[in-house]
């Protein structure tokens, strides 16, 4: 539940100071590659990198922000402060990260503080400004956790983005993201190499503006 | 075996959100396939998915979900009086099906079909 009296102190400090910042959230699903592209927006505005990446699920398990990052696009600049969420899932078996070599104990411990992530996830979703949701284009779009992704940042009125990510993969299929969900913005992009980082930012001063 | 259970929206419809939530997470942790009749909203599947989160333990590992909607946006005029007419009756349109992730690995969705497949114990080690 939002705190009544940061959301008071936010609104204060945006009427009368204007030094409140967007908050941009990156959400989605486990391993869709939302630290992969929270590194390359703070490299490219800050040159260095917020959140550690794992091709192991749930490597994001504490909301990470890093503030006061100003992005400049055709003369315009936007500063704002980006929050790094967990993957929401809906299920979590420590079993699946045995198969990366975890001992039990490891992979019961990963479990449990991937379970508090994704509630931290949740709860933090009240207080975003905007939302960027990052899904794997190579993948089925139609997944629940996606759709209910969505259809709360669509009660709430929260501006959305879809970045369909990992378009440098052969099985990327960016036009099935945008028929999933045709009501929002989506723009292709490879968090990991860069790629249409400079149509990312066009949209994501849109979509905030 | 697996167990279906059809709920229908009068038996959940009095109910708040917190009792409606703590109904259906005993009936999963049951190991009940749950077909909800009208389907829950976005907010109630976060909270689902909250819920879901705090009680995961070694046997409880999550939920497979999956919610089925009808597409608003083409919607006539005739069906729009209709289904608003229906509503003031206490009728939902839609449905939810909800199940154990022990039991239920995965509910496919393409726009045009579901699948639900289930685990096959034999050949899961526990």
């Amino acid at each position: 539940m939002p705190n009544p009296f940061k959301n008071f102190l936010d609104f204060f400090l945006k009427v009368f100071t204007n030094k409140r910042h967007v908050k941009i959230g990156l959400y989605g699903p486990t391993n869709s590659g939302k630290s992969t592209l929270a590194n390359r927006i703070t490299k490219d505005w800050l040159g260095e990198e917020m959140s550690s990446v794992s091709r192991i699920p749930h490597e994001t398990r504490e909301i990470i922000t890093k503030e006061k990052i100003t992005a400049e696009q055709n003369g315009k600049k936007l500063t704002f402060n980006l929050v790094d969420t967990p993957g929401i899932a809906t299920k979590i078996d420590y079993e699946d990260f045995l198969k990366y070599k975890m001992s039990v104990k490891e992979a019961r411990e990963r479990a449990k503080e991937a379970t508090k992530g994704v509630i931290e996830s949740i709860k933090w979703l009240d207080s975003m400004d905007c939302v960027v949701v990052v899904l794997d284009s190579t993948i089925n779009p139609y997944s629940q956790v996606n759709i209910t992704i969505i259809g709360n940042l669509a009660a709430r009125k929260i501006p959305v983005l879809i970045a369909a990510n990992k378009v440098d993969l052969k099985r990327a299929d960016i036009k099935k993201v945008e028929a999933a969900f045709p009501q929002y913005k989506t723009v292709g992009i490879s968090a990991e190499y860069g790629q249409n980082m400079d149509d990312f930012y066009k949209m994501l001063f849109k979509v905030v503006k | 075996m697996l167990t279906l259970q059809f709920i229908p929206n009068s038996e959940i419809a009095s109910l708040d959100q917190e009792a409606k939530l703590k109904r259906l997470m005993s009936l999963i942790k049951n190991d009940r396939i749950l077909v909800l009749e009208g389907g829950l909203s976005s907010d109630e599947e976060m909270l689902l998915i909250q819920r879901t989160m705090e009680q995961i333990n070694k046997e409880f590992r999550g939920i497979e979900i999956c919610t089925v909607s009808h597409e608003k946006k083409k919607a006539e005029l005739g069906t729009m009086i209709k289904e608003t007419l229906l509503k003031a009756f206490g009728y939902k349109s839609g449905l939810t099906i909800i199940g154990p992730a022990s039991i239920v690995k995965e509910i496919r969705r393409d726009p045009t079909k579901i699948e639900l497949l289930t685990v096959n114990k034999r050949n899961k080690k526990r």
